[in-house]
Formats: structure tokens, C-alpha cells, sequence
């Protein structure tokens, strides 16, 4: 089931999470698992070489031991006159006493000798003996001992398991040695056979001792391991937990917050690191406060500018006005004069409104009056306007409107601008050709279409077009009139709507403008309402590129 | 020059500049006007109350008291028409200067035929007018006698709140757009600013709605503009 699986890996998600996201935790989980591990190892070598010692000498004792009752024992059998071959007891027991341990001893062993057997190994003639430690013979000692010390001369030693008399007590490790002895040939004429005599050593005593090494050394390691843990997670904290706070501060100056700084305390790395952060965090605060200053500067600037500018000129237009007025009783060249100064005092009457316009987007001071305007009307009422324009250039204006409204949410005289200097722009380098002006509306957008059949775009041309003050023909620039800001304005009034507006254009065909705006402010489109291309134009392919204002970028060249 | 009767032209200009003062008075005189010039906005009030001028036009930035103000303390005594001229095309600022009582503004630098025909249009209504009685909602409109009354209550509005109101109720059928209202009641023939209507007609709700919040008088249509609110008959 999924909801079961996911509940599962759960857990082992944010676990994940903690190692991806968390030094500490990585270097803790780091140092516990090297700390174990070398724990582990040192301590294996460790009781190793405990272990070796503690039987090294055991066994060196048992095997000196050993080693002098065989010879204690050849000695006394060769020395005997004459003994029942195959009575083990008469001929051994004497011995075993000697060479049993006394009961008051501290190292107890037990001692077995078995009776004579034929070289070839064969079973037993003549039974076991046993002195000493009590255990279970038979089973104890290895057969593999039994049959090398059968075999071969000298004396064999191996580690066993003492099995006990009783079924019911423990079992004990142990260390065997064994040797033949020989039957001295006085006694068997059938010489080479022999008896075999094993040591038997409980090695019980070092066996706990090495138990008790071991949980010491098991003890030490786990501690010391959870110890390692402990100070790599204090000494991680120390470097994490300056970096944290930096890392929250840091998103709190990036959320706008830029009187935030570090707390500083020593002269250690992170407090260095802590003073260049707030280093860091001043300039940056001052940088910006000193860029909200300018542009505060620029629009205070703007706002005076208009109105300084604007005083004078009403006073110098009015005059002028009156001077047109009354140039009917003036001379030729003075009433020459007169028309030149108010045609002039016209275009710089627009320039200076479109300059202010400029420079209030550039001061980021223009603001949307938000309202719900039908597009169509504002389109109507442009073309009502140019209407003069347009037949003085002999431009036949067509208005292709849907039947229904077409509404938005826009700020009715940004709109009207837009689609006026539109008209006007294809009105100007139309060549006196067909102007269609359409109208088309989604529910998520509504776009307006500018088509002139005029120069029209050489490719490259269509995002330079909205460049202020830029001009196809430089040389005819003068006899078009206009600001040469107009579709800069409209491109800036467009991005305020957040909306776009793209031009299309190929060389003596025309060019189409369209301006798609969301039809709630700040909305978002897919499709829009209309194409940019003109359809009825194939063949060579479009030149047309969408154009979108640099964000926050007010160049006036790119 | 034709003579014209003195009260009809009295226009009161106020506004710092010398210069455009001296002009504005030319270019008045030679339209008929019988201007005054009021250098301050502290002297503005006095200027008024004094010269009774049929019209005043009003600088926003002024030394002293700001035109602002001004135009508060002229509307809290008279419905007289007050144009605004404003070096500053701002939203803000021109529907600040709206909101203080101003019936139109005109920017700086504007051409003088501009400011006559706004001058003239707000002082055309002043021209006598056939006898008309108009409802309008549960108000009564004596179009000659400039009244408007809710149940023999006479309510105060100015001469462009009255104008706006009347070309509500004669259609009270049509739904007027805001440019419509703006050439009907402000002379604009092509339309300007649709921030004078939205303006306006929230002054007047004020004064003739029960309660602005619900108007039954003046209706908003909704992505077309306003219309007249239902005759109840009272």
C-alpha cells in the first residue's frame, strides 16, 4: 500500500534529510562510525596479545612440566625390573602417584596414561589410568593427538575441550600434552610398543581472566566511542551554530531586513567571519540606502524639473499664442516668425511631456489608476483622434472590433497612450498605405494589433524599434515628427499593465505592433488573443522576436 | 471687442508666478474676462471673498498656504467652479486636488484656447434654462431654480455635482460612459482624464446617497460607466 510504504519511508526520508542538510550530524555520524571501527580493531589486537600472553606462559609451564614427568617417567619404567605389559596399573600406578599433582597444589591438571598398543595403533591393551583432575578422558582428548603421540616419538601438545565426569557441569578449555613412552625392550621383546602419557591442563583461570580483559576493553571502547561522539558534536556545534545564525540573518537581510547584523564576541575565525558578514551587511545597506536616496533625488528632481519647466513655458506658449493670434498685422517675416515659434513650441511641448514621462518610469514613479476599461472603446476613441493625422498622410484607418466587450483591467489613459502612439507610428511609416487596427480578447488576455503596409522592419529592427530615440531612417527622421519616445513609452506602459508588446516587420511589406495586456492586472496568459504575424503573409520567414523590457534596466541605449 | 456683463467674467487667478499671471490677465482680457490676480494662497480667501468671482482658477503650488487648502476653504463656502492648474500630471496629485473640491484641472503648459474653453464650459451652465422639474431616485431636481430636494430637504451641491446629476436624470434610461459624461458635463470633446468622473461622482454620492456604500441614486454599471437610479415616486 502506498500510504503504508510512505508512512514507512518517512523516517528514513528525514533522515536522509538530517544528512544532506546537517554538518553536525554528519560529522558525529562520521566520527562514530571511524571511532568504532578503530575501536573495535584495537581492541581486537589488543586481546589478541592479552590473550597470547596469558597462555604463552601457562603453557610454557605446562610444557616444562610435562616435559620432565615423560622423563621422570621413561626413567623409572626403563629403570624397572619387571612389569606386567599388559597391567597398565601395576606398571604405571607407582609413577602416576609421583607424577599427580598434590591435592593441596595450585596448578591442578590431570594426568592419563594408556596402556601399550601395537605400532599400528590398534586398540588398547591393558585400560586407561587416570591421576589428579577428575574429567572425562575419552572424550577430552583429541584423537588426532592421541594418534600422533601413538605414532610418533616426542611430545605433542593441542587445545581441547576437558568435557567434565559429570554430564551436568561446565565444560572447560584446556591444553593437552602428550608423549609415548616406551616400553623398554628388557621387557617387550616385541619391541615398539609403547604407552601414551597425556598432561591434561584446565585452563579455566585463563579463560576468565581473558573474559574479564575483554569486558574491560568491550567497556572502555563503547565509552570511549560515545565520548568521541560527544566532543565531535560540542566541537561542531562551536563552528555550526555561528554559521546558523549567519545563515538566518542572512535570509532575513535578503527579506528586506538590512539593519540585521551578527553578534560578535572574541577574535576566533568565526567571529571574523561574523565581523566581514556585517561588513558585508553595512555596505550593502548603505549601497542601497544610498540608491533609494538617489532615486528619492531623481523623482523630487523630475517632479521639480516639470514644474519649474512648466510654469515658464504656459507663459511662453500663451504669449506666443497671442502673437499667432494677432500675426495677421505684423510683417512677412515677423508673422513667419510668430507660426515657426508656436509649431516649435508644439513639438517641444510633446517632447518635454514624453521626457517627464521617461523619467518618471525610470525613477520608478509611475502608477497604474486601475480600472475596467472595454479595449474596444479606447481603440475607437484613438482612431476618432488620428483621423486627421491619417488623412493628411492619406492613410485609410480600419478598425476590425469583436461584437462583444472587450474588457481588462488597465489604467484607461496608459491604454489610450499605448495604442495612440501605436496608430500614430503606423500612421507615420504607413507611406500613406491601409492601417488595421484589431481587437481581440481571451479569457485570460486582450491584445491589440497595429498593421501598416508601409517600410515596415529590417530583421534586428523589431526590438530596436522601442530603443528611445531611435529612428529607422535617420536621414528622413526630422520630416515624420513625433518625439521619437513614443513607443519606449508605450513599451514602459505596457510592462507596468504587465503586459508585453512585440513588433513584427519585414521590408517593404509592414509591420504589425501588438500589445497583449492580462485581463486582471498582474494576470497571466497563455495564448495570445491574437497572432503576431499576419497570417495572409508567406513565404520568407518571420523576423519578428518578442521583445520584453529589461527588468529594472532604464538605459536609454542598449 | 463685444462688452460682456462684468459678473459673468469674473475670473479670480491665483497663482506665484508674476509672469504667468500678467499673461493669463492678456490673454483673459482679450476673451472678454474681467480677471484679478491673487499672488498667495493667504491672501486667496480674502481675494475671494471680496472680488465674488464667477469662476477661480487656482495654482496647486502655491507660497504660503497651499492651493490645496485653498480650494478646501473656497468649496466650504461656495459652490463657485474651480479649475486647478497644475504643473504636475501625477495621479495623486490632480485627484488630491479633485478630492479638495476642484470641478477641473488643466496642466501645465496648456494652450490658452484650452483654458478659455474649460473657463467657458464651467460657466455655460450658468445661462438660464427652460423651466424642468427632473426625479431622480427620491430626489426632486428644479432644473432652473439649481435645486435639488429629498422630501422638501434641500441638499447643497455645487453647480457641477447639480450638472452631472441633471444629465443623469434626464436619460435616466441610458448608461452614460465616463467619456460621455465628460464632453456632456466638462465640454471635453475628445476625452481626457475619466479620473474627473470617478471623482466627482464619488463627491456627489456623498452628498445625495442615504449611504454612499449601497447608491441608489447614482448607479456604477459596471465596466460601462453610470446610470441614473430608478424614480421612486416621492
Amino acid at each position: 500500500m502506498p500510504a503504508h510504504a510512505s508512512a514507512l519511508l518517512a523516517p528514513i526520508r528525514s533522515v536522509l534529510q538530517l544528512w544532506r542538510r546537517s554538518i553536525q550530524a554528519r560529522v558525529v555520524i562520521g566520527t562514530l562510525t571511524l571511532s568504532t571501527g578503530l575501536a573495535l580493531l584495537a581492541g581486537w589486537v589488543m586481546l589478541r596479545q592479552v590473550t597470547d600472553g596469558v597462555l604463552d606462559s601457562k603453557t610454557d609451564a605446562a610444557l616444562s612440566q610435562a616435559a620432565a614427568g615423560f622423563a621422570a617417567a621413561q626413567s623409572r619404567l626403563d629403570s624397572a625390573p619387571d612389569i606386567d605389559l599388559l597391567d597398565v596399573g601395576s606398571a604405571l600406578n607407582p609413577l602416576l602417584d609421583v607424577l599427580a599433582p598434590r591435592s593441596d597444589a595450585v596448578d591442578d591438571y590431570g594426568i592419563v596414561a594408556l596402556g601399550p598398543a601395537s605400532l599400528t595403533g590398534s586398540a588398547e591393551e591393558g585400560g586407561v589410568l587416570e591421576a589428579g583432575f577428575r574429567f572425562d578422558a575419552e572424550a577430552s582428548i583429541p584423537q588426532d593427538l592421541l594418534e600422533k603421540v601413538r605414532s610418533t616419538e616426542g611430545s605433542w601438545r593441542a587445545y581441547t575441550t576437558i568435557f567434565p565426569t559429570a554430564s551436568d557441569s561446565p565444560t572447560q578449555p584446556g591444553l593437552v600434552v602428550g608423549s609415548q613412552i616406551r616400553v623398554p625392550p628388557s621387557v617387550d621383546q616385541t619391541s615398539g610398543r609403547t604407552y601414551a602419557l597425556f598432561y591434561v591442563f584446565p585452563l579455566q583461570e585463563q579463560r576468565e581472566t581473558l573474559f574479564v580483559v575483554r569486558g574491560a576493553l568491550i567497556t572502555t571502547g563503547a565509552v570511549l566511542v560515545l565520548l568521541l561522539g560527544t566532543i565531535a558534536w560540542l566541537v561542531t556545534r562551536q563552528v555550526v551554530t555561528p554559521v546558523r545564525l549567519a545563515r538566518s540573518i542572512a535570509e532575513r537581510l535578503a527579506s528586506g531586513r538590512l539593519e540585521e547584523r551578527m553578534h560578535v564576541r572574541g577574535e576566533d575565525d568565526i567571529a571574523r567571519l561574523g565581523l566581514s558578514f556585517n561588513q558585508m551587511a553595512g555596505s550593502l545597506q548603505s549601497q542601497i540606502r544610498q540608491l533609494e536616496e538617489l532615486s528619492r533625488l531623481q523623482r523630487r528632481f523630475v517632479a521639480d524639473v516639470s514644474h519649474e519647466l512648466r510654469t515658464p513655458l504656459t507663459t511662453v506658449r500663451m504669449a506666443a499664442d497671442v502673437l499667432h493670434e494677432a500675426r495677421p498685422s505684423f510683417d512677412g517675416a515677423t508673422a513667419r516668425s510668430a507660426e515657426l515659434l508656436q509649431a516649435e513650441l508644439d513639438r517641444f511641448e510633446l517632447l518635454l511631456t514624453d521626457l517627464l514621462e521617461i523619467s518618471r518610469f525610470d525613477a520608478g514613479a509611475a502608477q497604474l489608476d486601475l480600472g475596467d476599461v472595454d479595449v474596444r472603446e479606447v481603440v475607437s476613441r484613438v482612431v476618432e483622434a488620428s483621423a486627421v493625422l491619417a488623412a493628411d498622410r492619406g492613410s485609410e484607418l480600419t478598425v476590425i472590433l469583436p461584437a462583444r466587450p472587450c474588457l481588462a483591467e488597465a489604467d484607461a489613459r496608459r491604454l489610450d497612450r499605448i495604442v495612440r502612439n501605436l496608430v500614430v507610428n503606423a500612421i507615420n511609416y504607413g507611406e500613406g498605405r491601409e492601417v488595421e487596427i484589431s481587437v481581440a480578447s481571451s479569457p485570460e488576455a486582450v491584445a491589440v494589433t497595429v498593421r501598416d503596409h508601409g517600410v515596415g522592419l529590417k530583421p534586428g529592427e523589431e526590438t530596436m524599434v522601442f530603443n528611445r530615440f531611435w529612428r529607422a531612417d535617420p536621414a528622413r527622421a526630422r520630416t515624420r515628427g513625433g518625439t521619437g519616445l513614443g513607443l519606449s513609452i508605450a513599451i514602459e506602459d505596457t510592462a507596468l499593465h504587465g503586459g508585453r508588446l512585440d513588433a513584427w516587420g519585414r521590408p517593404g511589406v509592414g509591420s504589425v505592433f501588438r500589445v497583449v495586456l492580462p485581463r486582471r492586472a498582474g494576470g497571466e496568459w497563455t495564448q495570445p488573443p491574437l497572432p503576431l504575424e499576419p497570417p495572409d503573409v508567406d513565404g520568407a520567414e518571420a523576423v519578428g522576436a518578442p521583445y520584453a523590457r529589461l527588468s529594472g534596466s532604464s538605459e536609454a541605449s542598449r | 471687442m463685444e462688452p460682456v456683463r462684468p459678473h459673468r467674467g469674473k475670473v479670480l487667478v491665483v497663482d506665484d508666478d508674476s509672469s504667468l499671471s500678467e499673461m493669463l490677465t492678456i490673454v483673459l482680457r482679450n476673451e472678454g474676462f474681467d480677471p484679478r490676480v491673487c499672488a498667495t494662497g493667504d491672501k486667496a480667501l480674502a481675494a475671494f471673498r471680496d472680488f465674488q468671482p464667477a469662476v477661480v482658477l487656482l495654482d496647486l503650488m502655491l507660497p504660503g498656504k497651499d492651493g490645496v487648502d485653498v480650494c478646501r476653504e473656497i468649496r466650504a463656502e461656495s459652490g463657485v467652479p474651480i479649475i486647478m492648474l497644475t504643473a504636475k500630471s501625477d495621479t495623486v496629485d490632480i485627484v488630491v486636488g479633485l478630492e479638495s473640491g476642484a470641478d477641473d484641472y488643466v496642466i501645465k503648459p496648456f494652450k490658452p484656447k484650452e483654458l478659455v474653453a474649460r473657463l467657458r464650459a464651467r460657466l455655460r451652465k450658468f445661462e438660464e434654462s427652460a423651466p424642468e422639474s427632473l426625479e431622480i431616485g427620491d430626489l426632486l431636481i428644479d432644473v432652473a431654480g439649481h435645486t435639488v430636494k429629498r422630501q422638501d430637504a434641500p441638499l447643497s451641491l455645487t453647480p457641477l455635482e447639480f450638472d452631472l446629476l441633471v444629465c443623469l436624470a434626464r436619460k435616466p434610461w441610458q448608461v452614460f460612459t465616463r467619456e460621455v459624461l465628460l464632453e456632456q458635463v466638462w465640454g471635453y470633446r475628445h476625452a481626457a482624464d475619466t479620473r474627473l468622473v470617478n471623482v466627482h461622482v464619488q463627491r456627489l454620492r456623498s452628498k445625495v446617497e442615504l449611504d454612499p456604500e449601497d447608491p441608489r441614486i447614482v448607479m456604477t454599471v459596471r465596466g460601462v460607466g453610470y446610470k441614473a437610479g430608478e424614480a421612486t415616486g416621492s
